[in-house]
């Protein structure tokens, strides 16, 4: 009876702890939007989104955040387009085909990447990066679109190929021999087998990475340039949302139009990586691999 | 058993001694605000502790908004700020019924910066303006090399940049091209890299890694800025809650005494006299 009690005690209590951090969460949420959702009252939802002027501070302010909703994305898409083939192939490097001593020095390697302060990769990227962009390609900036998704796709990587490593090393054994009893090569089994296989969980692993790129806050503050226009060529300086939103909050009236205006940013950001993880999770759960037959 | 209540125990004494220790070293200073002010404000803490032993000055940066923010909340005693308050501001400060009072503690010259490569060396305040509206694109129409002009600029809510848009631009809009540097050091950092180009700092954050440029033939220095011939300067604050009283008064005398403006000078800024 005593360990009947003791047992329910300490599972309320973990239901306790759950509870206190979802709640903590909403907290957040509900803050977020309280302080953003104020700055549709001066500008429409339309203006604000598409708006193509950022000028806060001016007399009559401008809100329109639509070039820093094309920045985002744009260093985004280029972090994924270098991340992408790198994370996943690396993945399959380390899964499949790297004898054990290698997998066990990589494997922690690329996990400890991940661990790089984002503010080091930044002052990599600015110190670095930018002047040897400059001269290479005889730019006037270095601190460009360019700059910032190689920063990013840096820190996209170990995410990736993290992820997608754990997938293609849950591929049941079987599936592979399987595949090597109907006389398939090895790479016919990686690329036919076992990669389509593990799909679902390489998806998650690249939307994951990309989740990570388009929030991601110091990086861009420091190498994407901060040009809040739309970017011409992939040498021109963008401001992503985050690079906004933390440049200028810190000295942003309290409770002015322009702290809403940041809150509902953040907002929008909010949204964007909410969707990242939903279609996430659908995909990892939509075409998961059901079970396997063995004799 | 036992031993968990005596560790308890000790514990319970120790923060009792906690206690004592921080009582007894004294009364507690919380100054908060722009990172332009905050140089000046560390020193000067640092002097004024050394010479009145049991005063605890906290300081923290977040910049003007935010010190003026904390004051407006109770949470600082002192609020730097490198521009006057805002209208707004005020209101809100009166709605709770702080007073802020503003105390002139230095002045902050901003100079505009070039690349040490770069042959121009002097600019007029319309010149300047056409370059940050991003209406002169090109190094060659004022007398440079034939490059394009890289325009570098602050955050629009850092007071450096309100000073830039006051003095310079005369509220003309900075081009969207321009690029955004979050603090001084960042735009020195930017201006030291690149040869294409301009951008503008606190007086005493220029160095040797970057080549300051005249504004209307004016060299920025101590004597002009304080004469008021160069055009680009402003006042530093210190804000305070109603007129300060005790410690927080004497260290405010402190900061604009003879010995706390020789700091001011020593930090890069301009003394009051």
């Amino acid at each position: 009876m005593k360990r009947k009690i003791k047992e329910i005690i300490i599972k309320n209590i973990f239901l306790f702890i759950a509870l206190v951090s979802i709640f903590i969460l909403g907290l957040i949420v509900v803050f977020l939007f309280l302080e953003g959702l104020p700055i549709f009252k001066v500008v429409s939802f339309k203006d604000f989104i598409f708006g193509l002027e950022w000028y806060p501070t001016y007399d009559p302010p401008s809100f329109g955040i639509w070039a820093l909703i094309v920045g985002s994305f744009i260093v985004t898409f280029f972090a994924s387009v270098i991340a992408i083939p790198l994370g996943v192939l690396s993945a399959v490097y380390i899964a499949e085909i790297a004898p054990p001593f290698i997998k066990e020095i990589f494997k922690p390697v690329i996990e400890l990447l991940a661990g790089l302060p984002s503010v080091v990769l930044g002052f990599f990227g600015m110190a670095v990066l930018a002047p040897w962009l400059q001269e290479t390609f005889d730019i006037p900036t270095g601190l460009n679109i360019v700059n910032a998704s190689l920063v990013l796709a840096l820190m996209a990587v170990p995410t990736i190929a993290s992820i997608s490593e754990d997938a293609l090393y849950s591929v049941p054994q079987e599936f592979k021999e399987a595949s090597y009893a109907l006389g398939a090569t090895r790479f016919e089994t990686i690329a036919k087998v076992i990669v389509p296989a593990a799909l679902s969980g390489i998806s998650t692993a690249v939307i994951l990475g990309m989740a990570r790129a388009i929030g991601e806050t110091m990086v861009v503050l420091m190498v994407a340039g901060g040009a809040a226009a739309i970017p011409e060529s992939i040498f021109d300086s963008v401001r992503p949302m985050p690079a906004s939103i933390a440049a200028e909050m810190g000295e942003a009236p309290f409770r002015s139009e322009h702290y809403h205006a940041l809150f509902a940013t953040g907002i929008v950001l909010f949204f964007l990586t909410f969707c990242f993880n939903l279609i996430a999770d659908y995909v990892s759960h939509k075409f998961k691999e059901v079970g396997s037959a063995t004799l | 058993m036992k031993r968990i209540m005596n560790i308890l125990l000790i514990a319970v004494i120790c923060l009792a001694f906690a206690g004592l220790g921080t009582a007894s070293a004294g009364e507690t200073i919380v100054v908060k605000g722009s990172t332009t002010v905050l140089p000046v404000a560390q020193a000067a803490a640092e002097a004024y502790m050394k010479s009145h032993s049991g005063v605890n000055i906290s300081i923290s940066g977040g910049g003007s908004g935010n010190g003026i923010k904390a004051l407006v909340d109770k949470s600082t005693d002192i609020a730097n700020s490198s521009r006057f308050i805002k209208d707004k501001e005020i209101e809100m400060a009166m709605a709770k019924g702080i007073y802020p009072v503003p105390h002139r503690v230095a002045i902050d010259a901003i100079v505009p910066i070039v690349h040490p490569s770069n042959k121009v060396s002097d600019l007029t305040i319309e010149l300047l303006s056409l370059i940050y509206q991003g209406k002169i694109r090109n190094w060659k129409e004022v007398g440079g090399p034939d490059l394009q002009i890289v325009v570098v600029s602050r955050d629009t809510s850092s007071g450096t940049y309100e000073v830039w848009e006051e003095k310079i631009l005369n509220k003309a809009k900075v081009t969207p091209r321009a690029q955004l540097q979050a603090s001084n050091g960042a735009v020195v950092q930017a201006v030291s890299k690149n040869k294409y180009a301009i951008g503008y700092i606190g007086f005493g954050y220029l160095n040797k890694s970057v080549k300051p440029v005249k504004v209307n033939g004016v060299t920025a220095s101590v004597e002009t800025a304080l004469s008021g011939v160069y055009p680009v300067a402003r006042p530093l604050f210190m804000f305070t809650d109603g007129w300060p009283v005790g410690i927080v008064s004497s260290f405010l005398n402190y900061v604009v005494s003879r010995e706390g403006q020789d700091i001011v000078k020593k930090e890069g800024f301009i003394p009051l006299f």
